[in-house]
């Protein structure tokens, strides 16, 4: 199952110190869904102002980014720039 | 199609042909904000708080009303009340509450310079006028400048709905800290205890400004109907349409953006401040209205950056391998929530391979400019901390600075403080080419008997992609309009035609590229992340290949045989093989002549949301010569390394990493804001605000590394961020190096440098 892993203080403020989460979904979409099930407020947190690594590849607002067996979720502030 | 595997001879992606926008900027004729006019247009201009901290008891715009030649008088009063409500939109997270009210204050003044009126008049004269004739009374409030007097427990609170986000308890008193922001990986604590060799350092920076050369102007008309036009200097069109819109309650559509030629933005023109106030303006007084801010506007009431204090400790073996690193980051936000210090937190260690880190950030409002992004918002000042304790760690372990960098360096696999995993990125190779650069293997001369020294640093920066849109068309004579949503700054239109011209297999000077109104092309985030050649070259490349399918089919109807029988090789369609016929191949021009007659016009528009932007990183060597007696430091020699994936223009990409060194020296050297008691600017102007100057520098010498970046098709990364990153940190490591002082606070002008002299002096003689 793909792994979600928190560096920073969503872990703190959402799952109460769990700091790596397997999960079912296989999109970044579903992943999205799947975290506010189980930590409301996460998910639209994920959706709103954060990004994912998934594998070392930084997405950034990508509802159909995969997920594959195994994959490792890194959830990161979005990045902008200047 | 992944052209850098396929394609290994590009013919135009890597030359260096004329820019498009050349002429026009040579010769003058390329219209900026400032240039621009229209019939029947009025001035607007801005009445500014004097004071650092204040409460709008009221304002009495009635004698300014009345007076001759006066069109419209506007406050807070006439914009929606707009609620908090953050989005990331664009550049980042954007509280369009915030944003409404640094635009034009309500209810308090934060900054000296905050807008909290605005007039339009037949001329700038009676626009002077009318704005002395507004009479605002305020209560003068005490104010505070500095970040860490800003955390203090007793320090002047700006917004009472302020709380400190991230932290345990949840505070119930409100603060100027807005939030803290923590990362970590392993035990940083239990590994410093392990640790043969700790460093440590406190290091502080000032604000400095973007200082584009162009200050923020516009010209808006609003037709009877609602209608409006934006014609504006930005780095969004797209950002300047979708923030007027929400700041003024209009729908999107009855907005067009058009962008003008931009004089400098480097992040700073991310956001609105004139814009709005000419819409309103606009709207009350049925005129078409100008607006250009001065040079002292631009520092008084224009987003700086962080000025920042940041605390760092490394801790290593006697082998050279940091087994520990340590940050605590606090940056000035100016007067709203928002700072880059979350990006500062993530890039510091980001070059290297730690096992143990830990890394704190707080957001700090103070009575300043609201920030605006600068060139890697965050990441140079946490870089000069990072990169000046490196430098002690490599002195105190006698090794080598680059080879203690290539001993820790990031490389494939590995695992960041902040979570992702690093991959097809070129540090090493990086380190490596400045290793064996002609300036690092030449020896460092005295001259003259002064004090010189030499020093190295390095960078890193994310690179980001995102939304955006690109149209090719090819006109009927076979030449080619190439339209993007980017604002062109750094030679963009260049790279967006060369891209094009490869695909189609033209030459480049049959290309011409433009930049799209909001109108005209699909949305396109703002130029900015060093994203337009990595994101916007995506959809033209992309465009491009459809044009190019789109060609082969139209060969195919006129040859009568299948689309798949036809190649497309050099501009030129052939027949597939010899089954698919003998047919003499078809230019492009051949085809566009028959377009009407195999199907009409020949285009196509991509729009996408790039991912998978590849890092950047860069290694700056840097000699310098520093004059103990007056303590000024003179550049004397300036090597910048960089992997830029691949250069799709060399001369623009060296012109990066010229310009953010440049500006990096600067921001190490002399640039800082200076505030009175009462929390005013004393030196908003190019005279006392010093930026370095083609005499103060010497030929920056770019070195390009090329670890092409797989995920776009030229293997393109973004480089215009990732060169203002290390120059503070190789500057402060020369200085170091000439006059055995360490220097932490920024700028490192010639008064510090000559008062750190005389107390290491009076240390020596003590």
């Amino acid at each position: 199952m793909p792994r979600v892993i928190f560096s920073g203080t969503a872990a703190n403020r959402f799952t109460g110190g769990r700091t790596e989460i397997d999960v079912a979904a296989t999109t970044f979409r579903r992943l999205v869904k799947e975290l506010d099930e189980r930590f409301p407020g996460l998910g639209s947190q994920v959706e709103e102002g954060m990004a994912v690594a998934i594998d070392g590849v930084i997405y950034q607002d990508a509802y159909g980014a995969p997920l594959s067996e195994g994959a490792e979720i890194y959830l990161i502030p979005k990045i902008a720039g200047g | 199609m992944n052209y850098i595997v396929s394609k290994p001879e590009l013919k135009v992606v890597g030359t260096r042909p004329v820019r498009p926008d050349g002429v026009d900027k040579v010769t003058g004729r390329a219209t900026f904000g400032a240039d621009m006019v229209l019939p029947g247009m009025v001035w607007g201009k801005v009445k500014r708080s004097p004071h650092a901290h204040a409460r709008i008891v009221s304002i009495d715009t009635s004698k300014a009303l009345k007076l001759p030649g006066v069109k419209a008088v506007i406050t807070a009063e006439d914009f929606p009340n707009i609620a908090s409500e953050e989005a990331f939109v664009g550049e980042g997270p954007m509280n369009f509450r915030d944003l409404s009210r640094n635009c034009i204050a309500r209810d308090k003044a934060l900054y000296e310079g905050h807008a909290v009126a605005a007039v339009a008049a037949i001329s700038q004269a009676v626009a002077d006028q009318a704005l002395d004739l507004i009479d605002v009374t305020y209560e003068v409030l005490p104010h505070v400048i500095d970040v860490e007097d800003a955390m203090r427990p007793d320090a002047p609170i700006l917004h009472d709905d302020l709380f400190t986000a991230n932290v345990e308890p949840k505070p119930t008193k409100p603060s100027n800290v807005s939030k803290r922001v923590y990362f970590a990986k392993g035990d940083a604590a239990r590994a410093f205890a392990s640790a043969d060799v700790v460093v440590e350092g406190r290091y502080t920076t000032a604000p400095v400004h973007q200082a584009y050369l162009e200050p923020h102007a516009c010209v808006v008309q609003v037709a009877s109907d609602g209608q409006a036009i934006v014609y504006s200097s930005s780095q969004g069109q797209f950002m300047v349409r979708a923030y007027c819109a929400k700041l003024l309650g209009w729908d999107i559509a009855n907005i067009r953006a058009v962008p003008l030629e931009i004089g400098g933005g480097f992040g700073g023109k991310t956001l609105v401040y004139l814009e709005p106030l000419a819409l309103a303006l606009a709207q009350r007084s049925g005129r078409p209205v100008k607006m250009q801010m001065t040079r002292e506007e631009v520092f008084r009431a224009s987003g700086p950056t962080s000025g920042t204090v940041i605390e760092v400790k490394i801790g290593a073996r006697r082998d050279g391998t940091i087994v520990a690193a340590r940050e605590v980051l606090k940056y000035q936000a100016g007067a709203f929530p928002g700072s880059p210090v979350q990006p500062g937190c993530m890039c510091g260690f980001a070059m290297y391979d730690i096992a143990n880190v830990e890394v704190i950030g707080y957001d700090v409002v103070s009575n300043r400019p609201k920030v605006a992004a600068y060139r890697a918002p965050g990441a140079p000042m946490s870089s000069y901390a990072v990169e000046s304790a490196l430098d002690d760690l490599a002195r105190k372990l006698r090794i080598d600075p680059i080879v203690l960098r290539e001993q820790n360096g990031a490389r494939e696999g590995t695992k960041t403080h902040y979570g992702p995993t690093h991959h097809n990125i070129g540090f090493l190779q990086t380190l490596e080419a400045a290793k064996q650069s002609e300036h690092w293997k030449t020896p460092l001369k005295a001259r003259n008997g002064g004090a010189v020294g030499r020093g190295i640093a390095c960078g890193f920066w994310f690179n980001i992609g995102g939304e955006s849109s690109g149209a090719v068309h090819v006109n009927e004579d076979g030449s080619v309009s190439v339209v993007s949503g980017s604002p062109d700054i750094g030679g963009s239109r260049a790279s967006m035609a060369m891209m094009a011209a490869e695909v189609l297999g033209v030459p480049v000077d049959k290309v011409r590229p433009i930049v799209g109104d909001t109108s005209s092309i699909g949305f396109t985030h703002v130029t900015g992340g060093s994203r337009v050649t990595f994101a916007t070259g995506m959809a033209v490349t992309q465009a491009s290949e459809g044009v190019v399918e789109q060609l082969k089919n139209r060969a195919a109807q006129i040859w009568e045989i299948p689309p798949e029988a036809v190649d497309w090789r050099d501009g030129k369609a052939y027949p597939a093989g010899s089954n698919a016929g003998a047919f003499e191949p078809l230019d492009l021009a051949e085809i566009a002549l028959r377009a009407g007659k195999t199907g009409g016009p020949i285009s196509s528009e991509v729009s996408l949301n790039a991912q998978g932007a590849g890092p950047g990183f860069g290694a700056h060597i840097c000699d310098v010569e520093v004059d103990r007696e007056t303590g000024q430091v003179t550049i004397l020699r300036y090597t910048a390394v960089q992997d830029v994936g691949k250069a799709i223009h060399p001369s623009y990409v060296e012109g990066q990493i010229q310009g953010g060194a440049a500006q990096g020296i600067g921001w190490a050297l002399n640039e800082e804001y200076i505030y009175n008691a009462k929390g005013q600017m004393e030196n908003p102007g190019f005279l006392d605000y010093r930026c370095p100057v083609a005499s103060d520098l010497p030929l920056i010498e770019a070195i390009m590394v090329e670890v092409p970046n797989p995920r776009h098709p030229f293997g393109a990364r973004g480089v215009g961020e990732v060169p203002i990153v290390p120059p503070m940190g190789a500057v402060g490591n020369a200085i170091r190096d000439a006059i055995g002082i360490r220097m932490t606070d920024l700028p490192m002008s010639p008064p510090k440098v000559r008062a750190a002299v005389d107390a290491d002096n009076g240390q020596k003689a003590a």
